[in-house]
């Protein structure tokens, strides 16, 4: 019986060997070929090839197919040494058909002493690996999505109604850093619908009440608290660094203030509103779909602008618009699935309908129509009659 | 009859109804056919040259009818339009 070691010598007499610097071009340019570590988790997790996929040897024969379909595609497996990717080169030549393998002499070791790149994934800590587990096991997020998550930063324009669900999904979410505009204080009328504040914090600024449900949740988020109004000589400063705003703001000055500024500064806005039994929702990004204002070229009267007076809300209808503001956050932030963009969706909760609209954008929109560093401060937020309208 | 869904704000005018029905050819039509039936939208639909508010927004179906023909789109018997005015309400 042959030793491990003799076996060993005579696979590797029958696969075809590659030096490393020859897999160096590669990396650069594959041209078809692809480069498979082939060694466990936890050395592909220390260090590997760039762009290298990951299957372990023990996995080899029923995952290879996940990582390199084509059969006659140019494969190059590596391991920590040139061993075992000589023996899983043997078993995809002899056994599953690959044409054109190769095994890279010397592994990751000779091909870190030649002073070669390596890529060191960002790792998880095992309590982050814990608490968005569920969020690893969907490939729509995983872990590349998660680290997308955890270096977001959010803006929430409000912590009311639909701010509070937001906050806290997308605490929850493990977004990075989740900044927070609100200049009011927690009062008892609010806690039918607002969430994120509770009982006991009845009269603190409602920043800090946030600050407090967020940090209970998941202290991996930094909170920044801006205990402030959202106007035309703070809103460049605030927003600007964000990755993404979630809008609920309770008026519309400040909602075209937003528009313009986001547009200039071309930042993603996931807008919600609520009335009654009613909300509304769209993703706003700029020069990729509609804005605010080619959906809503003039705010409407006062009689027509309901946010003006004292009007009441379902207390879960801004649990649902803002859960849902939550998701589309995500969606902007992982890359995954097809954002509100140039869509309006309506939920009616008495009637238990959701009707989704097309919003174009507006060739002639005043703003979004324009190159975004022609916006000038002046102009942001601005309507010629507004000040007839409703002041917010 | 054409169905038009009615928004929150103008329910007012409506006598509560979320859906209403009308008769018409185009979009001009069956809304001039709601105000007859509930003469409080008309201003609130209308200026006073006839045209549309510019703060109302009207959808055939999915699709916004500044993108059509405006109130010369024609309308289907088993159409919908959604009258949409903005919202701002969010806390």
């Amino acid at each position: 019986m042959a030793s491990g070691a003799d076996y060993i010598r005579k696979v590797k007499e029958q696969v075809k060997e590659v030096d490393p610097k020859e897999v160096r071009p590669l990396v650069e340019s594959p041209n078809g070929a692809v480069i498979v570590d082939v060694r466990e988790q936890q050395e592909f997790e220390e260090a590997h090839l760039p762009g290298a996929r990951h299957v372990p040897r023990g996995h080899l024969e029923s995952r290879i197919e996940g990582a390199v379909k084509d059969r006659s595609a140019r494969v190059v497996l590596y391991c920590a040494s040139g061993n075992r990717s000589a023996l899983a080169a043997h078993t995809l030549e002899q056994e599953l058909g690959y044409e054109n393998v190769e095994s890279m002499t010397g592994g990751i070791t000779l091909w870190k002493d030649r002073g070669y790149k390596v890529e060191v994934p960002r790792r998880l800590t095992a309590e982050q690996r814990e608490r968005y587990s569920r969020h690893l096991l969907v490939p729509e997020i995983g872990i590349e999505g998660q680290m997308k998550l955890l270096d977001a930063k959010v803006l929430l324009l409000g912590a009311g109604g639909l701010g509070s669900p937001t906050a806290l999904y997308l605490a929850a979410a493990g977004v990075g850093t989740l900044g927070i505009v609100d200049d009011d204080v927690v009062d008892l009328s609010n806690l039918g619908r607002q969430v994120v504040h509770s009982n006991d914090r009845i009269g603190i600024p409602k920043v800090d009440s946030a600050e407090q449900a967020i940090g209970d949740i998941n202290p991996d988020v930094e909170v920044v608290k801006y205990q402030t109004r959202l106007d035309a000589s703070n809103i460049m400063e605030i927003i600007e660094g964000y990755d993404v705003i979630v809008d609920g703001v309770d008026n519309f000055p400040t909602r075209y203030l937003l528009n313009d500024a986001t547009v200039r500064l071309k930042i993603p806005v996931v807008s919600a509103s609520i009335l009654g039994f009613d909300g509304q929702l769209s993703v706003f990004a700029p020069y990729e779909g509609p804005c605010y204002r080619c959906l809503y070229p003039t705010p409407p009267p006062a009689e027509l602008a309901p946010s003006c007076g004292a009007n009441g809300v379902l207390g879960a209808l801004p649990g649902v618009m803002g859960v849902l503001q939550a998701i589309e956050v995500v969606k902007l932030v992982t890359g995954s699935g097809e954002p509100l963009i140039g869509r309006l969706l309506l939920y009616e909760a008495l009637g238990t309908t959701f009707t989704d609209l097309k919003v174009r954008r507006d060739p002639e929109c005043p703003i979004c129509s324009r190159d975004p560093e022609s916006i000038s401060s002046e102009e942001m937020g601005v309507f010629p009659d507004y000040e007839d309208f409703c002041a917010g | 009859m054409s169905k038009i869904k009615i928004p929150p704000v103008l329910r007012g005018s409506t006598g509560g109804e979320k859906e209403v029905a009308a008769d018409g050819d185009d979009v001009g039509e069956v809304l001039r056919a709601l105000t007859e039936q509930h003469p409080g939208t008309q201003v609130q639909l209308f200026g006073e040259d006839g045209s549309l508010n510019r703060y109302v927004n009207v959808y055939l179906n999915d699709e916004d009818v500044r993108v059509l023909d405006g109130l010369d789109t024609p309308v289907k018997p088993d159409d919908t339009l959604v009258i949409l005015p903005a919202m701002a309400g969010g806390r």
